[in-house]
C-alpha cells in the first residue's frame, strides 16, 4: 500500500472475507464526537469559540442513524462486516464503544487533539483521513451522517465521495440494496427523490427519516469492551489537517428585542395590525 | 483585488491526469466575457427555466462579492427536465451564461453530474469566487464539486465581509464564526439564501451564452421524485409561515395551520418533532436540520421552540407564539406569546386577522 504511513499499514491488517454474494462485504460508518444535542452551548468571552470545557458530548445524532442502518443492514445478512471510524481526542473511544455496543463489528479511532467543531479540523482534512481509511479497508460503502450538529457543514461525506471518485446518496431517508449496487430515497427541498447507484462502492449520508436508533443495551456495551480498536494517529496519516477556512473569531449572535405575552386574540390582532404593521 | 491572469490549467491545483481526462473547450468558445468574469454563481435548475429565489439570493452575494465591476457568469444547468435560465428574467449584473446541457431527463439533478459542470466552468474563465445557494440541491454538489477542485467551500454564509472573509452559523445558529477563506485563487461559497435579499430581476440580462461541455458520468442515475404539490407559496421564501409542533397532535389538524396561512398568503412549515411524528412530510421542517426561514411573520403553533427549531426561525422579523403551556421556550423569542390552546387560538386569529 503505497505512500501510507508505516502506522496504518501496521495496525490494520488485511481482512480475509469468504466468498459471499453479499454485494457490501464491508461497512465504513463515521461517528462524530460533538456536544450533545440538548446543550445549550456558550461562547467564550474572549471569542476563541465555543467553551466546551464540562460539557455533555455524545454521539452526533446522525451518526447514530448511520450506525443504526448499518446495523440492520448486516442483521439482514445485507452487509457483512461493520467498521465504525471517529476521529477526534482520546474521549472519541466512548463514543466508538457506544457504536460498537449499537452492533459494530470493530472500530478504528483517528487520534487528534485538534477541534473537531469546524474551529481547527474542517470537513475538507476530515475526508481526507476517511479516505486513507477506505482505501485501506477497502469498504463497499461508507455511511456517515448528513452533518454535524456541531459545525453544520455537512460536507463531510460529498467531499470523501469526490476523492474516491465514487457516487454519492445525501440526504438518505431510505437506502435498499439491489443487485451490485443501492436504490436510495433522498430528502430535496420539495420532497424526495430515488437515486439509482448501479455499482458500489458508494458513500451516503444520513437523515432523519432514515431509521430510530437503537439504545444500546447494557449487556452489548460490556460486550463491546472486547472489540477491536485500532488506533492510529491523524498527524502520521500523509494528510494536511490546517484549516483552509480559518477561524478569525467566534461570537453571540445579536440578541432578539424582547417580546410581550398577549393576552387574547384580540390583543394579538391589533399588536400585529397597529404595533408590527403586517397586516391591514 | 483581483488575481493576474493565469492560463487555465494552472489555475486550480489539479494533477495532470485529471486534466488530460476532461476535454478542455476553453480554445473552441468565445469566452472573452467568461474570462472577464470574476464570479460565478451556480443557478439551481427549475422546471420552466426561472430564476429560483434561492439562485437570485446568491446572485446579490456574488454582486457583494464582486464589488460593483458587475462581472458576474452564471452557471446554467439544464437537462431534459430542466430547460436552460431565461436571460430575460435575470438581474442585469449578471454578465454572461455558461449553459451546460446535461445528460437525459435529470442530469442536473445529480451531485456527480453538477459537481463535474462547476469543475468545467471553473477550469474555462478566471474565476476568484464560485457562490451557490445552501439550499439541499447546493448541499448535495457543492462540497463534492470543492473536493474535486481541492478547495474547501465555506457553507451557508449569512455575511460578506470581504473577499475572504464570511460569516457562518455553527452549533444551531447559537455561535457565529468570522472565518477567513485561505484558499487560492479560487474560493467557494454556499450562502444562506434568507440571509441575502434577492436581486432584483426585472432589470433583465443582456448576457451573452456560452456552450459548456461537461463530461458524462455513470455513477448515478436518476429515477423518479415524490414532490409536494402546493399552489402556497415556497416555504423558504414565503414572507408568512404558519408552523404546527408537536401540540397539533395529528396531521390531520393541520388543515386549520393551512386555512390561517391562506389566509395571510403563507406557507405551512412543522416542527422536527411533527415529522418525526409523521404528522407532515419532511419538506415542511424548519430547523437547524430543515429549512431556515426567516419571514415578515412567523406563527409558532404548538412548538416548544427547542434548540433546533429555534435555528431555523429566529431571524424572522415578527414571531408570534400560541401554546397552551406558558413555560415553553418558544416564549422566549416570540415577539408576541398568546398563552392559549392552539385549537381555539388559530381558528379564530383566522377569523379576525
Amino acid at each position: 500500500i503505497f505512500g501510507y504511513s508505516k502506522s496504518i499499514r501496521s495496525v490494520l491488517k488485511f481482512s480475509y472475507h469468504k466468498h459471499s454474494t453479499m454485494s457490501i462485504n464491508k461497512v465504513l460508518v463515521g461517528v462524530k464526537r460533538v456536544v450533545d444535542y440538548a446543550v445549550k452551548i456558550r461562547v467564550s468571552p474572549d471569542k476563541s469559540g465555543v467553551d466546551l470545557s464540562n460539557v455533555k458530548m455524545s454521539m452526533n445524532p446522525f451518526c447514530e442513524i448511520a450506525v443504526e442502518e448499518a446495523v440492520r443492514l448486516k442483521e439482514a445478512k445485507k452487509a457483512g462486516e461493520v467498521i465504525a471510524v471517529s476521529i477526534g481526542p482520546k474521549q472519541c473511544s466512548e463514543t466508538l464503544r457506544t457504536a460498537l455496543a449499537m452492533g459494530c463489528d470493530r472500530a478504528i479511532h483517528v487520534t487528534t487533539d485538534l477541534r473537531t467543531d469546524y474551529m481547527q479540523l474542517q470537513p475538507l482534512a476530515t475526508a481526507q483521513l476517511f479516505q486513507k481509511v477506505a482505501e485501506a479497508e477497502q469498504p463497499d460503502l461508507v455511511l456517515m451522517g448528513k452533518q454535524g450538529i456541531d459545525s453544520d457543514a455537512g460536507q463531510t461525506g460529498p467531499m470523501l465521495a469526490a476523492l474516491l471518485g465514487w457516487p454519492q446518496a445525501t440526504f438518505a431517508a431510505k437506502v435498499e440494496p439491489v443487485g451490485d449496487g443501492l436504490v436510495v430515497e433522498r430528502e430535496t427541498d420539495s420532497g424526495t427523490e430515488t437515486i439509482s447507484i448501479p455499482k458500489l462502492p458508494a458513500v451516503v449520508t444520513c437523515d432523519l427519516r432514515l431509521n430510530e436508533p437503537r439504545y444500546a443495551t447494557l449487556p452489548n456495551i460490556m460486550k463491546a469492551k472486547k472489540k477491536k480498536v485500532d488506533v492510529m494517529d491523524a498527524a502520521e496519516m500523509g494528510v494536511d489537517l490546517t484549516a483552509k477556512n480559518e477561524v478569525l473569531e467566534v461570537y453571540d449572535p445579536p440578541p432578539r428585542k424582547e417580546g410581550i405575552v398577549v393576552g387574547s386574540v384580540d390583543e394579538l390582532v391589533d399588536k400585529l395590525k397597529n404595533e408590527a404593521g403586517l397586516i391591514q | 483585488m483581483f488575481p493576474l491572469r493565469v492560463g487555465a490549467s494552472k489555475l486550480v491545483g489539479r494533477s495532470s491526469a485529471a486534466t488530460a481526462r476532461h476535454r478542455m473547450t476553453a480554445t473552441t468558445m468565445s469566452a472573452i466575457s467568461v474570462r472577464d468574469a470574476s464570479t460565478l454563481v451556480v443557478a439551481e435548475p427549475t422546471k420552466d427555466g426561472a430564476v429560483s429565489a434561492s439562485t437570485l439570493s446568491a446572485i446579490t452575494a456574488a454582486v457583494q462579492l464582486d464589488g460593483g465591476t458587475g462581472k458576474i457568469a452564471l452557471l446554467s444547468l439544464s437537462d431534459g427536465s430542466h430547460p436552460p435560465v431565461d436571460a430575460t428574467s435575470l438581474p442585469s449584473e449578471v454578465q454572461s451564461i455558461l449553459q451546460a446541457k446535461l445528460d437525459g431527463d435529470s442530469g442536473a439533478l445529480l451531485a456527480e453530474t453538477v459537481a463535474e459542470a462547476v469543475k468545467a466552468a471553473a477550469e474555462c474563465g478566471t474565476f476568484t469566487h464560485v457562490v451557490a445557494a445552501s439550499s439541499k440541491f447546493g448541499a448535495n454538489f457543492i462540497p463534492r464539486a470543492g473536493a474535486l477542485l481541492g478547495v474547501s467551500p465555506v457553507p451557508d454564509v449569512v455575511e460578506i465581509l470581504g473577499e475572504d472573509t464570511f460569516v457562518r452559523p455553527i452549533y444551531a445558529g447559537n455561535a457565529l464564526a468570522k472565518v477567513k477563506a485561505t484558499d487560492a485563487p479560487l474560493k467557494m461559497i454556499s450562502i444562506r439564501p434568507t440571509a441575502f435579499e434577492k436581486a432584483d430581476a426585472s432589470t433583465g440580462s443582456s448576457a451573452a451564452v456560452t456552450d459548456l461541455e461537461v463530461p458524462s458520468q455513470s455513477l448515478t442515475e436518476w429515477t423518479g421524485e415524490s414532490v409536494s404539490k402546493s399552489d402556497r407559496p415556497d416555504l423558504g421564501s414565503a414572507s408568512v409561515v404558519v408552523s404546527g409542533g408537536r401540540g397539533m397532535k395529528s396531521g390531520d389538524n393541520f388543515p386549520i395551520l393551512e386555512s390561517l396561512a391562506d389566509k395571510l398568503g403563507g406557507a405551512v412549515g412543522a416542527s422536527r418533532a411533527a415529522v418525526d411524528a409523521g404528522f407532515v412530510p419532511n419538506d415542511l421542517q424548519v430547523g437547524q436540520t430543515g429549512k431556515v426561514v426567516a419571514p415578515d411573520l412567523y406563527i409558532a403553533a404548538g412548538i416548544s421552540g427547542a434548540i433546533q427549531h429555534l435555528s431555523g426561525m429566529k431571524d424572522s422579523k415578527t414571531i408570534v407564539a400560541i401554546n397552551k403551556d406558558p413555560e415553553a421556550p418558544i416564549f422566549q423569542v416570540a415577539d408576541y406569546g398568546l398563552v392559549e390552546d392552539l385549537f381555539k387560538a388559530v381558528p379564530e386569529l383566522t377569523e379576525k386577522v
